[in-house]
């Protein structure tokens, strides 16, 4: 067990490409943190500078109290599980689970105890003589898991190992990647694109973008209070809708209005925005901090909409509106009887706004 | 394909067909008739050469003379030649040890050239160049290297103060299958280099980060890893390669025709020389044919090897 301390982390390619930028991070032992963000925001480069798989630019990878820089991934203690699984497709399930102990040297009795032991965690005792291609998806994933597990490692890295899985496999999957770090409380770094894993999974998240830290934070807080317009638009599904607005000044409260709307902006809030009076921003507000108004709701506190598309999901409805010129998504109730080209008036929980200067994109 | 047709539906009001093409519709004809031209190019060129050598190989033709049935004379009498004899040595141990050359030589090449660095698109194609060039051709370039008044491999050798007087590269029986060898190799070696580069290439890089985070230092991932996922494209490789090698006439016939003292005989080479050159039709196809068995059995133990592989 191990906390893992990466201080300063820098990538430049051969190419000039500077995939990380400066990412600090603190990963206590013991803790689940998920590194999630778009497609070459550098989250597998940090995972494999962390697996000693990728060298390190500049900056320090400390595993226990250790910098690990120099060390080969066999001497850094950890085991991973990569995207395709990487399964050794000549071996027994068996002999890919005991690949890494052999490699290590360990007696042959506490080799078949140990792998022994993982199937049973995983319940793959009966694929222990099969090759690899003789499994399906959600098998081999479990090998790979497997393989990791006997080892006993420090440190568990995972790069998005359930993005080959089929959507019904993934979440069942999360939820026993879920329970078995429970179990075992290895410390473990988790890669993924899907926002979905990264807040269900992580003790704590860490989103980045183009090679920078974003935000970290738990799930939650990443949600409630979100550091700028990227993590808020990219944790949230559907995302969070953004509309250009200005604020003005007016009957001793701010107001934050465009061609569509015009919103009362609330006391604590508005002593934030103050500078901002006579100037444009961005207003954010979460599809699900949007409803259907009814007559008590206050007027400046909702605004008009035409609905364009209605996606019936069940459990909510999907309302895509145009509000003026710009359009945004609303999360209301199953039972809510709405049609397309129908008005609505939506209300909006005016706690849950959030406001980002247009030039820096930082929340205010 | 049978159902498929049948699931087509036939078109209403279709335009009436010709004779052929009702008879092409039928698919046994069909078949029979998308055949017929590798039928004939095989029978033409493979199966009527072989058959004419059986049939030369237990007569006593010559050129010009017409032979009549001698049953097995002809295999007895190259049975108890000595020179045969030492074909049959000489091409065991040329295929034997151009083989382990070629294999070790190429794969060293092709573990090479499946790293990263610059130029790498043009020294993968430099690299083919001893396989590109006609072998004849490349042949006589070795052939001049290898003079004894010429040569330029004894010039720079002489120059280095390695040697003092003349190597005679293929007048000593021995240098001279040495020679012959290493002319094999240097042509042998971009044809393993590139099929081996290219089972490399299949090989996921992610296998290879596994076990290094498994803890297998390089040479354990090459015979753990590498070796056993390269092993069926490297036996496809050698079968192919053995079989060239072991029925090799060009290289030889050019750059020693079988000399010193018949000392660089191959079948092949010998074959020819009992045959044309001598012009005993018959008994150069006896000797052509007694490569046929060990051929055959190399090609029987391919089929098996890759049939096993397929099916596991």
């Amino acid at each position: 067990m191990a906390q893992v301390v990466i201080r300063n982390l820098n990538k430049k390619f051969d190419n000039e490409v500077h995939a990380v930028k400066d990412v600090n991070l603190e990963i206590r032992d013991k803790e689940f943190v998920v590194l999630v963000g778009p497609s070459g925001c550098g989250k597998t480069t940090t995972l494999r500078m962390v697996a000693g798989l990728e060298s390190i630019t500049s900056g320090n990878v400390l595993i226990g109290d250790k910098v690990v820089n120099d060390l080969p991934p066999m001497d850094r203690d950890i085991a991973m599980v990569f995207q395709n699984y990487a399964l050794y497709p000549h071996m027994s399930v068996y002999q890919n689970m005991a690949f890494g102990l052999k490699m290590r040297k360990f007696e042959r009795a506490e080799i078949e105890q140990r792998v022994h032991a993982a199937a049973d965690i995983l319940g793959i005792h009966e694929l222990l003589q099969r090759k690899p291609r003789q499994l399906s998806g959600g098998q081999r994933q479990r090998v790979a898991l497997g393989r990791a597990i006997v080892r006993h490692p420090q440190v568990f890295l995972f790069d998005e190992p359930l993005s080959n899985l089929d959507a019904k496999l993934r979440v069942q999957m999360r939820v026993e990647l879920k329970k078995l770090h429970d179990r075992l409380g290895t410390t473990a770094i988790y890669v993924t694109h899907d926002q979905v894993e990264a807040m269900t999974l992580g003790d704590r998240v860490v989103v980045m973008k183009d090679g920078l830290v974003q935000q970290v934070g738990e799930p939650l807080e990443l949600y409630n209070t979100p550091a700028n317009r990227f993590v808020a638009g990219f944790i949230g599904s559907p995302a969070m809708n953004f509309a250009a607005v200005t604020v003005s000044d007016g009957g001793g409260a701010l107001w934050a209005g465009n061609d569509g709307l015009r919103i009362k902006v609330p006391a604590p809030l508005s002593n934030r925005i103050g500078a901002y009076v006579g100037k444009p921003l961005t207003m954010g507000i979460r599809p699900e901090d949007l409803r259907i108004a009814n007559g008590a709701d206050p007027t400046d506190l909702s605004f008009g909409a035409v609905v364009e598309v209605v996606e019936k999901l069940g459990s909510e409805i999907l309302l895509d509106v145009k509000v003026g010129g710009g359009s945004m998504v609303a999360s209301v109730e199953p039972t809510t009887l709405t049609k397309v080209r129908d008005q609505v008036r939506l209300a909006i929980n005016p706690d849950r706004l959030h406001f980002f200067d247009n030039a820096s994109e930082a929340a205010i | 394909m049978a159902i498929a047709y049948a699931s087509t539906p036939r078109r209403v009001g279709a335009p009436h067909r010709g004779p052929i093409t009702s008879l092409l519709e039928d698919e046994r004809w069909l078949a029979m008739a998308l055949l017929l031209p590798t039928v004939v190019l095989l029978g033409l060129f493979i199966a009527y050469p072989f058959f004419e050598g059986v049939y030369l190989s237990i007569t006593n033709t010559k050129v010009g003379v017409p032979g009549a049935f001698v049953g097995f004379a002809n295999f007895d009498k190259i049975w108890n030649d000595g020179i045969f004899r030492v074909a049959v040595w000489n091409t065991v141990l040329y295929t034997f040890v151009t083989t382990v050359f070629k294999l070790a030589l190429g794969l060293w090449l092709a573990l090479l050239l499946n790293r990263h660095f610059k130029g790498k698109a043009f020294v993968r194609a430099f690299i083919l160049l001893p396989f590109i060039i006609p072998t004849v051709l490349s042949t006589f370039a070795w052939k001049w290297m290898f003079d004894p008044t010429f040569s330029v491999i004894n010039w720079v050798l002489f120059k280095l103060g390695v040697i003092t007087g003349r190597i005679n590269w293929l007048g000593d029986p021995e240098l001279a299958m040495i020679s012959v060898i290493i002319v094999n190799v240097w042509r042998g070696v971009p044809f393993y280099a590139i099929s081996l580069l290219a089972g490399l290439q299949t090989i996921s890089p992610e296998l290879h980060e596994a076990a290094a985070i498994d803890g297998a230092p390089p040479w354990k991932r090459f015979w753990y890893v590498t070796w056993p996922l390269l092993l069926p494209v490297t036996m496809v490789v050698v079968l192919f390669s053995v079989i060239q090698t072991f029925a090799d006439f060009q290289l030889v016939y050019v750059l020693t025709g079988g000399g010193p003292a018949n000392a660089t005989h191959l079948f092949a080479t010998y074959a020819y020389q009992i045959g044309v050159g001598t012009g005993l039709l018959s008994e150069g196809a006896a000797i052509s044919l007694a490569m046929f068995p060990v051929l055959f059995l190399v090609v029987i133990i391919q089929l098996l090897y890759i049939r096993r592989v397929e099916t596991h």
